[in-house]
């Protein structure tokens, strides 16, 4: 009998002992903010184009986390929804045309000769990427614009344009090698040419 | 003797060295033009410093190195610089990429060399510095920043230098050539290093397919009697690799993803370390290099001494090339060279071989079959990969699995590919996997800062609107304050006409100024009649005029008085 006792006692004292350790632990090691908003925003593409209807990559990802879809954001494309899809367990499903086409990446250019300096295509840039004052010539910082598309519009002069940006030996990247039974022996393509460069 | 490890797998590819050590190095031709990229080494692409028009003397820096892992670039021959910009430059892609380009003059005038032949006695940073300078960039073909290698700081101990001089790859004998004819400039060279780094243990691995080399530096180093150990390994491509060497030589694996100065060793090519001699003892500058010409198509197939910057068409003329033959032209080695289309681009600082090869030399690879899964390919693979796994993984692009099964610590040094029965081009997946992956990190760290510039910009919008709220408040309050004072004032003026008991008190105050003025009058009227002083007449106007007005107030005053009782 006494043995019984002790055993519940001791279990006692030590679901005692633990429950105060993790409720400890919930208070100091507690996670700010909303995670899985967190998790959501680091999938979006940050293109900031508001294409998917918001403001801004953080506002879908919000909205997504309230149950809205995964399938409006058109920079993101196919495997940004894929990686949703995984991340929230949900079915993939296309991209919402309403929305947009995925297109190749580009990147604004302003004919600055052509740039009169009303400074709207700064006020319309999600991400800062324009410089310039008023009456000045302005320019695109190419590294930090994120082809949103968001200061074409805004321009009253019409000098903005949508470039891919170019490929260069830092950039480029190697081919997927050409599907295998297309190969035919005279085929003396590029593909053809690289993997027997390696041979 | 120093007891000899293994490393894993490797292969026994057909040497095909020969053909190219008949002859003794030869000195390449000058080239009309010499075509300099800025990017030959790993890191960031040089500055220029010379503009279009400038002449320059041989050995003059004409880029300098932009950032902390960058590289050097001197001017290989005097001439002047007649185009600063895109060009074919030998990269897989085949794409342009900014250069230097100089007409050459044909005078090979050097510019003053500045030798530092006590380096002993330096500093050990100016070393580096004056190494930093010469633009040199590992030989051995990655072409990193020899400068930082040497340069490691008191977070990394050095105890063993490893001199790497087993040249695996077939066909290539540009080392090979280089310690049969200079091994003095290569423990020369070696010995700068080992002053920087002041290793415990120096070791040179060679491949004992090289009788002579192993016999001309092993007499060098008797001749100096200096302390290293010169250690041949059986021939097994490719025993060259840092890692492998490294393992064969002490044993130690470096893990994946550390580098080998974390476990105290580094390594450096012998080509480098001549080029280091070159630079600290005779204060010539990287501009030159060793390259093997080979191929059946070639007419010469040699060693060449060849300056940075020749185009290859140049050496294929000078090797007498049968254009007719010639089915493929390989920069680098058979195993991990790459094919190229376009014979203007040039020599760089890692270009160390260029085959022109017959069809019968190296045909057209026969069509990809499915994987059997024979496993031969992991049996080879010299860095303990599952081959066949990181093929599955790139084709069915899972980056992530691949990444997860150290895709990253593939050396492409094509083993694999070189047995497979299938003659699955594995290295090419391997390599369009690397550069997805590389290319998503990009794109990841590019939104991660797009985002804080988001973030930021936001921050910003919020501030400001704050800020004008506040400056609206506040102009609000000012105009409210204004109005308020405005309106007391008005009821103040017109209180003073309406207060009865205010008025009142004036009257009175009023009333007793005039009658105190009419007493001073009077007594000062007075005083002048009893003295007998003149214009008493005047005094005594004012006395009335005064009699009048206190009389008038004290009307005034009784008249209110009246009224309020
Ligand atoms: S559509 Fe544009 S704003 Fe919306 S999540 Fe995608 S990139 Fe961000
Ligand atoms: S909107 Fe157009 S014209 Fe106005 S500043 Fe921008 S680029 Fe210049
Ligand atoms: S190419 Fe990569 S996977 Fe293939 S054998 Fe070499 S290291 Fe292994
Ligand atoms: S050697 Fe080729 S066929 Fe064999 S398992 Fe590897 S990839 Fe498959």
């Amino acid at each position: 009998m006494t043995t019984i006792v002790t055993a519940v006692l001791i279990l006692l004292l030590l679901a005692l002992v633990f429950g105060l350790i993790l409720g400890f632990a919930a208070v100091r090691f507690r996670v700010e903010g909303d995670p899985i908003v967190e998790q959501i925003d680091a999938l979006l593409p940050q293109t900031q184009c508001g294409q998917c209807g918001y403001p801004g990559c953080r506002p879908y990802a919000e909205a997504i986390s309230n149950g809205d879809a995964i399938n409006k954001c058109p920079p993101g494309g196919q495997s940004t929804i894929e990686a949703l899809a995984d991340l929230l367990d949900r079915e993939v499903v296309p991209l919402d045309s309403e929305h947009g086409e995925e297109q190749p990446k580009t990147v604004a250019y302003i004919r600055e000769d052509e740039c009169i300096g009303c400074t709207k295509c700064i006020q319309a840039c999600p991400v800062d990427a324009i410089l310039g004052a008023a009456k000045q010539m302005h320019t695109v910082i190419v590294s930090e614009c994120t082809g949103c598309d968001l200061c074409v519009e805004p321009c009253p002069v019409d000098c903005i344009d949508m470039l891919p940006l170019p490929v260069t030996p830092t950039n480029w990247k190697w081919p997927a090698p050409v599907s295998d039974p297309n190969l035919i022996l005279t085929d003396r393509g590029r593909g053809h040419l690289l993997q027997g460069g390696s041979q | 003797m120093t007891r000899l490890y293994s490393f894993h797998g490797g292969v026994h590819p057909p040497e095909n060295k020969r053909q190219s050590l008949g002859a003794p190095i030869r000195q390449a031709p000058l080239p009309a033009r010499l075509i300099l990229p800025l990017q030959q080494h790993i890191g960031k692409p040089a500055t220029p410093l010379v503009a279009v028009g400038d002449t320059v003397l041989k050995g003059q820096k004409i880029a300098e190195p932009s950032g902390h892992v960058s590289a050097a670039i001197h001017a290989p021959s005097s001439g002047s610089i007649t185009y600063i910009g895109l060009q074919p430059v030998p990269h897989a892609s085949g794409l342009e990429s900014p250069c230097i380009v100089i007409e050459t003059d044909g005078q090979e005038q050097w510019i003053e060399r500045q030798p530092l032949t006590d380096y002993q006695q330096l500093d050990k940073q100016a070393l580096i510095r004056h190494i930093r300078n010469a633009g040199i960039a590992g030989l051995g073909g990655a072409g990193f920043p020899t400068d930082i290698k040497l340069n490691l700081g008191r977070d990394h101990i050095v105890n063993t230098l490893i001199i790497n001089a087993a040249e695996c790859e077939p066909y290539i004998t540009a080392d090979d050539a280089l310690m049969r004819e200079r091994p003095d400039e290569i423990l020369s060279g070696i010995e700068i290093i080992a002053h920087l780094l002041q290793p415990s243990h120096i070791l040179i691995g060679i491949e004992d397919n090289k009788p002579n080399a192993i016999k001309a530096l092993r007499d060098a180093i008797r001749a100096r009697k200096l302390p290293i150990d010169l250690v041949v390994v059986p021939t097994r491509y490719p025993s060259g690799g840092e890692k492998q060497l490294i393992q064969l030589l002490t044993g130690i694996e470096v893990a994946s993803g550390s580098i080998p100065a974390d476990v105290g060793i580094v390594c450096q090519n012998v080509g480098t370390a001549a080029a280091i001699y070159r630079a600290v003892i005779l204060g010539e500058p990287l501009i030159s290099r060793i390259v093997t010409l080979t191929g059946f198509a070639l007419g010469h197939r040699q060693n060449y001494e060849v300056l940075i910057g020749t185009p290859f068409s140049v050496l294929l003329e000078s090797a007498e090339v049968d254009r007719s033959r010639m089915f493929r032209l390989v920069m680098g080695g058979p195993m991990m060279g790459i094919s190229i289309e376009d014979d203007r681009i040039p020599v760089i600082k890692t270009t160390n071989c260029i085959i022109a090869a017959t069809r019968e030399e190296m045909p057209p690879s026969p069509p990809a079959q499915p994987c059997i899964r024979c496993g031969m390919c992991e049996q080879v693979c010299p860095a303990s990969l599952l081959p066949q796994q990181l093929f599955w993984f790139a084709k069915g692009r899972e980056f992530d699995k691949a990444r997860h099964h150290n895709l990253f610590d593939c050396i492409e040094c094509g083993a694999c590919a070189y047995v497979c029965p299938s003659n699955i081009p594995l290295v090419q997946h391997y390599r369009f996997a690397k550069s997805e992956i590389r290319n998503e990190e990009a794109e990841q760290l590019k939104a991660a800062q797009a985002r804080e510039r988001f973030e930021a910009r936001q921050a910003r919008l919020a501030r400001e609107e704050q800020e004008k709220e506040q400056r609206r408040k506040e102009r609000a309050e000012a105009a409210a304050r204004e109005q308020a004072r405005k309106k007391a004032e008005a009821e103040q003026a017109d209180a003073g006409e309406q207060d009865p008991e205010a008025e009142l008190k004036k009257l009175k105050t009023a009333a007793s100024i005039a009658r105190t003025k009419l007493k001073k009058a009077r007594d000062a009227l007075k005083n002048a009649q009893e003295k007998g002083l003149d214009g008493t007449d005047k005094l005594e106007a004012t006395v009335l005029q005064l009699e009048q007005s206190a009389q008038a107030a004290e009307q005034a005053w009784q008249n209110a008085t009246g009224v309020q009782h």
